[in-house]
């Protein structure tokens, strides 16, 4: 039983990913609209770019690590 | 994750999706040590013998106009450079050797991983952890080598309310050694995760009607999994940089 609750608990964390989703392509949707308006800066900004993209994938990634600890661990 | 019960009945997965990440001694037996040659081995030696060959084959007839493997090689020199000079500053350029040889470790290592029936160490966070986790220590060393106690003001943001600060240091300190383990499991996660969904999608293959959809599902899928493989070990890299920025420069 509690490994069962286990996995269920492996799966709401999941949902981590989606709302990581949701951040990665906040940031990229932005990056984008920004660098259609001004192109030429946009080469300049793609460092910023990754860097954010990483640091919002970074909440993802946690429940990500809680689903595996869930899964493997308890 | 071996020891799962596979779905050997029909229509089911014949594999499980993981088994592409067992490690296995390449010399027979069972037992792994600390000194076994295990097909991880094997395949971070090949990701060394593939960076020498890049570098140092690749760059020994050099030429003014450059052959295919030397103008590869120039460009990521010539992109890690930039990468190291723009995000973690001038002053940095003399860790441009360790950057450039996790850059090019991890590239090569994921797209040794993409090919069929090849093994992806990057996949693993015994190994990625390692990288991280030398990161880390190199980025605090440095850090307090270079500033001292003054490194620790990376902590204490002074721009912020006076009130405010001591909640923020809370919050610094957890993000400063929480660093590694998004560090590495990014890279981990993503490469294992795309792996397993390409041979998520091979074991639906084996049912006729969905044969057609999961072979073009795969196409893309690997497609996707070469810009990941790319991308994550940029993202590796430049996250390296903006750590080593923090440590260089740790004023806010």
């Amino acid at each position: 039983m509690e490994g069962q609750l286990a996995h269920i608990g492996a799966g709401l964390a999941a949902i981590g990913s989606g709302a990581a989703a949701i951040g990665v392509g906040n940031v990229a949707g932005n990056f984008l609209a920004g660098a259609l308006r001004n192109p030429s800066a946009a080469a300049s900004q793609t460092a910023t770019l990754f860097i954010g993209i990483a640091f919002a994938e970074a909440l993802g990634i946690f429940s990500f690590l809680v689903a595996l600890l869930l899964m493997f661990a308890v | 994750m071996a020891s799962e019960a596979h779905g050997a009945e029909e229509g089911g997965l014949v594999f499980h999706p993981m088994d592409q990440f067992i490690i296995k001694p390449l010399f027979g037996g069972d037992h792994i040590g600390l000194f076994t040659i295990t097909n991880a081995t094997l395949w971070m030696a090949l990701a060394v013998v593939a960076v020498v060959a890049l570098m140092v084959v690749g760059t020994r007839r050099r030429a003014i106009v450059p052959s295919r493997g030397q103008s590869i090689g120039e460009l990521a020199y010539g992109f890690i450079y930039k990468m190291v000079e723009d995000v973690a500053g001038k002053d940095a350029v003399k860790f441009f050797p360790y950057i450039m040889t996790l850059f090019l470790f991890i590239v090569m290592a994921n797209f040794l991983g993409l090919i069929p029936m090849s093994f992806t160490t990057t996949s693993h966070f015994a190994v990625t952890v390692v990288l991280a986790l030398l990161v880390f220590v190199t980025v605090t060393v440095v850090g307090f080598v270079k500033n001292g106690a003054g490194f620790l003001g990376l902590f204490w943001v002074s721009s912020a309310p006076l009130p405010l600060r001591p909640i923020l240091a809370i919050i610094e300190v957890i993000s400063y050694f929480v660093r590694p383990v998004s560090h590495s499991i990014r890279l981990a996660g993503n490469v294992m995760a795309g792996h397993a969904v390409i041979k998520v999608f091979a074991g639906f293959a084996a049912i006729a009607v969905v044969s057609p959809v999961s072979v073009v599902a795969i196409t893309a899928m690997y497609g996707l999994e070469v810009l990941v493989a790319f991308i994550q070990a940029y993202v590796f890299t430049i996250l390296t940089c903006v750590y080593l920025k923090d440590a260089l420069h740790p004023s806010h």
